[in-house]
């Protein structure tokens, strides 16, 4: 018996190990909506996975190894991303998983990848508040778009604040936020709305602000029903100046919608494709035309290169980096590489990861949308830490967690 | 008076979209008793063919309109010589073959024209009234809804049409045995119902974003005020809406938006418990 095991023990290592470490590829698997309800904003995302991976395949790859992209569309349906997770997990056995567009979705595969142990990179701008040991964020968070929005608006156009946010965790969990940063600053919120995401007729709320006169409209809005509002409010001439984290960085409104729908607004965004064509010298106009330079030369086509382009192409860098830096793809290995406070130079400079946090930190480009939807970067905030997570307690590199806050139900301490 | 304005214009608002949204739905509901459930796609292509005729024909937009509903019209033509002809009489297999007819097309939409067409802009401008300011064609689309009303009224109770419509629905054997051509009758009433769909997507088009999914945005309103008006939609779709957008307007203007659909829905499934047969029913029980 013994004997027998012995025996097909050996023929497993002349099997598997025979092959050298440095012939098998990295695999990264990635789980984009490639259709459906988020497509418009996720194919650019798709395209800077692809190009990071070949420019990094072009220099000879990392420890020697190519890397090899496992892609499934996820549709834009939650089932699905529990499904193509589980297979890339059980079946392709990956090495790192990427990807995700909306919160649901992230949430929908959060628990497969605790339970399996899986390395996973969320590169979207999001309602913040994730503390998990195995997730790594690139995207841009509340404190990072909202601390550096709102005091803006509020100094520039009053302190009066009217938010209308889409009904469900994203929307809800950024209006808490929106909330809290104008109450610390003195402002007050004249009202609120949450909008079903099915709500496509917005006449009343646009009455209902007109009534509180406020001095600064967020909208936080999600989804193609809901972005009717915006034509409808030009057409009712509300003329409120409007703020948001969602709009032009993503889904690029203001190349889309017919002007000047969009007229006024303003985003805090990480990148867009024209920061060069704005800031017309230093640090940023160079970077950022290099990464649209190359982006083009590979997808001529592509019609924006919004910000979860570049958090997806600076995702694949840091991955890369922390295995060059750990020696190994061993996960454990990689995600301590990856607590070290490493960093990458990508399309709009430096994006240094909290160790506590697993979140990215974020030059940040205030965007606001002209008349004739042509964009001015009016403010840029330096290298804004993701820090409301480690101050609330959240400390992975000393505690695993596997939770979501939010500013009324921080971590325990 | 401002306020009063300001309720009516809410009010008005609220119930054209109502009575626009269920409009077609009604009238091929209520004519054929066929459940159309591809009512969204028709609204859809009433939108992209306005649109699109806008947009690349670069036509002004009153002609582009106009396209858009030829094109609806052209398309609920060619559907009812090719299947729903063959449904008449089988309310239930109508909703299964609609209901894919609906997935097709609009998946067709997302593979001709992407996830996404750029929009037109809302014609006219605003007007002040005190702190509040109103998009003049959203009155203007108030007007509509009511002058399209009045004109179907017209059109299936008053006019020689629509007596043999009436008559062909009633019995169509008889009908046919008088010397009705039945067949005929039911691709015009079809056609008129694909008409009033296509417009309703046609006059929306400017004030929304065109994605392959519009329609989807009409018609939950749509099947709600068609139930609730009854058995009989000309009667009973002014009270319906008028009722389901006065409980809409004032939860919302008290409460907010999520309340105020509760509100609607939550009247739909009262209605349907005391008044089974809809506002048609109730009125037709009262002139006895």
């Amino acid at each position: 018996m013994i004997k027998k095991i012995l025996l097909s023990f050996l023929f497993a290592v002349l099997l598997f190990g025979g092959n050298t470490v440095s012939a098998q590829t990295i695999k990264l698997g990635i789980l984009e909506d490639q259709t459906g309800n988020f497509a418009i904003a996720v194919v650019p995302k798709i395209h800077a996975y692809e190009m990071a991976v070949k420019e990094i395949n072009a220099k000879g790859g990392v420890l020697g190894r190519k890397l090899e992209i496992v892609r499934y569309d996820t549709q834009s349906d939650n089932t699905r991303f529990q499904e193509f997770a589980r297979r890339l997990i059980e079946k392709d056995k990956v090495d790192v998983i990427f990807g995700a567009f909306s919160s649901a979705s992230r949430e929908a595969i959060r628990p497969i990848i605790d339970k399996a142990g899986m390395l996973y990179f969320y590169n979207n701008q999001y309602e913040g508040g994730v503390c998990d040991a195995n997730v790594f964020v690139t995207g841009a968070v509340p404190e990072q778009q909202f601390s550096t929005l709102v005091p803006w608006m509020m100094e520039k156009y009053g302190k009066k604040v009217y938010t209308i946010a889409a009904d469900y965790n994203f929307g809800q969990i950024s209006a808490e936020w929106v909330r809290n940063i104008v109450k610390q600053n003195g402002g007050t919120m004249v009202g609120e709305e949450f909008i079903p995401l099915d709500v496509s007729q917005f006449s009343q709320t646009i009455k209902k602000i007109q009534a509180a006169k406020p001095d600064v409209l967020m909208t936080l809005l999600v989804g193609a029903k809901q972005a009717s509002f915006y034509e409808q409010q030009a057409s009712a001439g509300l003329k409120i100046p409007m703020a948001t984290s969602v709009n032009v960085g993503q889904a690029y409104e203001h190349k889309r919608f017919k002007p000047p729908a969009l007229e006024n607004m303003f985003v805090t965004v990480n990148y867009i494709e024209e920061v060069h064509d704005v800031i017309k010298s230093g640090e940023f106009h160079d970077k950022s035309k290099d990464f649209v330079k190359r982006f083009r030369a590979l997808y001529p086509k592509e019609p924006y290169i919004n910000m979860e382009s570049a958090n997806a192409y600076n995702a694949i860098n840091l991955y890369v980096k922390a295995v060059a830096k750990a020696g190994s793809t061993d996960k454990v290995k990689v995600r301590k590489a990856l607590e070290t406070g490493i960093s990458f130079d990508g399309p709009s400079g430096v994006v240094k990861i909290d160790p506590k946090s697993h979140h990215g930190s974020h030059n940040i480009f205030l965007v606001r949308v002209g008349k004739d939807h042509k964009v001015e970067i009016p403010k840029v905030w330096k290298d804004i830490q993701p820090y409301w997570l480690g101050q609330s307690g959240c400390d992975l590199t000393k505690k695993d967690d596997f939770s979501q806050y939010t500013p009324s139900k921080p971590p325990k301490k | 008076m401002i306020f009063l304005f300001n309720t009516f214009y809410q009010f008005g608002d609220a119930l054209s979209f109502l009575l626009l949204a269920a409009i077609g739905l009604a009238v091929i509901f209520g004519m054929m008793k066929i459940i159309n459930l591809a009512h969204g796609e028709f609204i859809t292509i009433g939108a992209y063919g306005t649109v699109v005729s806008a947009k690349i024909l670069k036509l002004p937009l009153p002609i582009a309109m106009f396209f858009g509903v030829l094109i609806t019209i052209a398309f609920g033509y060619v559907l009812e010589r090719i299947i729903i002809r063959h449904l008449y009489g089988r309310p239930l297999d109508s909703v299964v073959a609609t209901w894919g007819i609906s997935l097709i097309v609009s998946q067709s939409f997302l593979v001709i024209f992407g996830p996404s067409f750029e929009g037109l802009q809302t014609p006219l401008s605003n007007f002040q009234l005190g702190a509040y300011s109103y998009s003049q064609y959203r009155l203007l689309l108030i007007i509509i809804s009511i002058l399209i009303l009045i004109l179907l009224y017209i059109l299936f109770l008053k006019s020689n049409f629509g007596t043999l419509a009436r008559a062909t629905i009633e019995n169509p054997q008889i009908a046919s045995a008088l010397g009705v051509k039945v067949d005929k009758v039911y691709t015009i009433t079809f056609c008129i119902g694909s008409a009033l769909a296509g417009l309703t997507g046609a006059i929306y088009a400017p004030t929304m974003t065109i994605v392959p999914s519009i329609g989807q945005a009409f018609i939950v309103s749509a099947f709600v005020t068609v139930v609730t008006a009854g058995a009989s939609p000309f009667i009973g779709l002014i009270p319906a809406a008028t009722f389901l957008s006065l409980m809409q307007t004032s939860v919302t203007s008290y409460y907010h938006a999520t309340i105020g659909i509760l509100a609607l829905l939550f009247s739909v499934i009262l209605i349907i418990r005391f008044l089974p047969s809809g506002f048609s029913g109730l009125l037709t029980r009262l002139k006895k």
